[in-house]
């Protein structure tokens, strides 16, 4: 691409006001929607507070049991964590927490409902919460069974108004815990961080010890991502040898150590067993964006097949004067590009503005999403593949014009 | 320089066959200055698309310097038309987006040439058809004289060895046809380029070294 032709794109743009205007606002609509989806997928996947060793954390969400007559997916129950990840070989560290649950903490003649989390208390090592006072509680807490909760600044402010509350009390669902700790509220995309208040796992039943099946996700900390073949291998052996006392006869179960994509991936294809549910996702994820951005692509396309006449008599001077169709294709497809990435530009500014808009709602509970280079980096990577997309095949079909038809001013 | 031997170009249509051009023999030495003529429709400007190797003919064998060109691919034959061939056309066909400069430097896009040696021979070349004070306008800021000695600049800046030009005085007054005329017998008689130009102007035919002249698709002279 030189300067000349490269001025030329500019030139034909700000020439066809119409044209331009119509393409943009399709490419800047389907580009939002596009940038913002990748916002939320990177606020979800990316490491980030208090999951900032999201890379180095693997998973044990669903578990499945089968047999001849029945079959039973649910997530693990206590038992089932005890015997699969515990103490895996090559792991830095491990700890289980209850899927969230909904509590309700009486303040004066106030019945406030919160979203409550049991973990262990390596819980707090794993993940980075920002204290803004106190601590977390401990293991002899745990081992206590002393009634002790971490909560938010939120949480605090709504059931004790600001001011210091370490040390103070509040009453969940009956009972009276101890403030250990407030930290920062954690957006719902920070899956396994997110809650309001969290308090100990507490007293282990033996029923407790015995449940395949029950409420709880496993967490894993590896060294390293280098170190998640070997750990997912020692799971799935251990899986494969998972037996209680009241299996029926041929009883199987199926579970997964996932990454945290994967993690998302295999409840959502209802699939506990140990093939690649992340990459199935990833297809599908893909998939459904290429369907999104086909039709303003086809739009676009035919915007530009109608552009083609208008030029061809530029066309047929370009052939005539030795442009091989390769670089012709090159330089319309360019053009396009060029056109994406305004529209990529425009994009990424109603981005911006959508996501204080999201964040802002209290649609999705605590929502922090911003636009970070990484995303940038991604908008603009979508822009070029829409352009190149929706640019090819007009730019083939101007390519392969006949230079004397073109210079007539010719048909395709 | 350019031979034709045994040359039929037809056009085929779903319903209709037509003959343009039947059993042309021609052969055009090296710094000639030939024109064509004959009355509209005679198949003045396919013989000139061949010649330039804008078509195919249908039948017969067409040499430029030396190479056969029937079997060439599309690279190859955009690169002959870029190296040997430039064209002058009626209605001049520069590029409205483009200023003169950039027009005239579009012949030197495709080949391996720098921006700035682009540049300078782009504005030699306008320097020669006198246009050195216009190289910042655009093409709809010129009268149809100066946008034809634009169009001469690009076909003249890559220093090609032929000049196609296609009735290259046909929408100007005769002045300014007279100025076209004066600057592509320079051309010829100076650089010794071959030009081939088709005509409907006898004055201008006359000027030139040998007239080909057609009728209904034939050669007649």
């Amino acid at each position: 691409m030189n300067i000349a032709n490269l001025k030329l794109a500019f030139r034909v743009l700000a020439r066809r006001k119409v044209f331009t205007a119509i393409s943009l606002v399709g490419i800047t609509l389907t580009l939002v929607v596009l940038m913002v989806a990748t916002a939320i997928l990177d606020n979800i996947f990316a490491a980030g507070k208090p999951e900032s060793n999201l890379d180095r954390m693997l998973f044990v969400t669903v578990v499945g049991r089968y047999s001849k007559d029945m079959s039973q997916t649910s997530q693990p129950g206590y038992g089932f964590l005890q015997k699969t990840i515990r103490d895996l070989p090559g792991a830095e560290r491990y700890a289980y927490f209850t899927q969230l649950q909904t509590a309700v903490i009486y303040s004066g003649a106030q019945r406030i409902e919160t979203q409550m989390k049991r973990v262990m208390p390596s819980y707090w090592q794993i993940l980075d919460f920002h204290f803004i006072e106190g601590a977390p509680f401990t293991a002899a807490d745990d081992a206590a069974d002393r009634p002790v909760a971490v909560i938010t600044d939120a949480l605090r402010d709504k059931v004790l108004g600001p001011g210091p509350a370490v040390g103070r009390t509040i009453n969940l669902g009956g009972q009276k815990y101890r403030i250990a700790g407030v930290v920062s509220r954690v957006p719902i995309t920070r899956m396994s961080a997110y809650a309001e208040v969290w308090v100990p796992i507490g007293a282990v039943t033996a029923e407790l010890q015995r449940a395949t099946i029950g409420e709880y996700n496993g967490l894993v900390l590896a060294h390293s991502r280098d170190d998640f073949p070997a750990l997912k291998r020692e799971f799935n052996t251990r899986v494969a040898n998972y037996t209680t006392a009241d299996d029926r006869p041929g009883m199987e179960t199926r579970s997964g150590l996932d990454t945290a994509f994967e993690a998302l991936a295999r409840p959502m294809l209802n699939n506990p067993a140990n093939t690649d549910a992340g990459l199935v996702l990833r297809t599908i994820f893909v998939t459904l964006a290429l369907i999104f951005m086909t039709l303003p692509a086809l739009n676009l396309v035919t915007l530009n097949l109608s552009r083609i006449l208008e030029r061809a008599p530029e066309i047929g001077v370009r052939k005539a004067f030795g442009a091989p169709k390769r670089t012709l294709i090159a330089q319309f497809v360019t053009e396009n590009v060029i056109l994406t990435l305004l529209g990529g530009a425009l994009g990424f500014i109603f981005t911006i503005i959508a996501l204080a808009a999201l964040n802002h709602t209290s649609f999705i509970p605590e929502a922090q999403f911003n636009v970070n280079a990484r995303v940038f980096g991604y908008g603009m990577l979508i822009a070029i593949f829409f352009g190149v997309f929706s640019g090819f095949y007009p730019a083939w079909k101007m390519a392969r014009l006949n230079p004397v038809n073109a210079l007539r001013g010719g048909a395709l | 320089m350019i031979t034709l031997n045994n040359i039929d170009k037809v056009y085929r249509t779903e319903r209709v066959e037509t003959l343009a051009l039947q059993n042309i023999n021609l052969d055009i030495a090296d710094g000639e200055f030939v024109s064509i003529m004959g009355p509209s429709g005679c198949g003045k400007s396919t013989l000139l698309n061949l010649i330039g190797l804008l078509d195919k003919p249908t039948k017969g064998k067409l040499l430029l310097d030396g190479t056969h060109i029937n079997g060439a691919g599309d690279r190859s034959l955009a690169k002959m038309r870029n190296e040997k061939l430039g064209f002058v056309f009626q209605s001049f066909h520069l590029v409205p987006d483009l200023t003169v400069l950039d027009n005239v430097e579009i012949p030197l896009l495709y080949r391996k040439i720098a921006a700035g040696e682009r540049k300078k021979l782009a504005l030699a070349a306008l320097d020669r058809v006198g246009l050195s004070s216009r190289v910042h306008h655009f093409p709809t800021q010129l009268s149809g004289g100066q946008q034809q000695r634009v169009a001469i600049a690009r076909a003249i800046v890559g220093k090609p060895r032929i000049v196609l030009a296609d009735e290259p005085t046909g929408n100007l007054d005769s002045a300014m046809g007279d100025e076209i005329m004066g600057i592509l017998q320079e051309l010829n008689e100076k650089d010794g380029t071959t030009v081939v130009m088709v005509t409907h102007d006898d004055r201008f035919a006359q000027q030139t070294g040998r007239t080909i002249r057609l009728f209904d698709g034939r050669q007649v002279a």
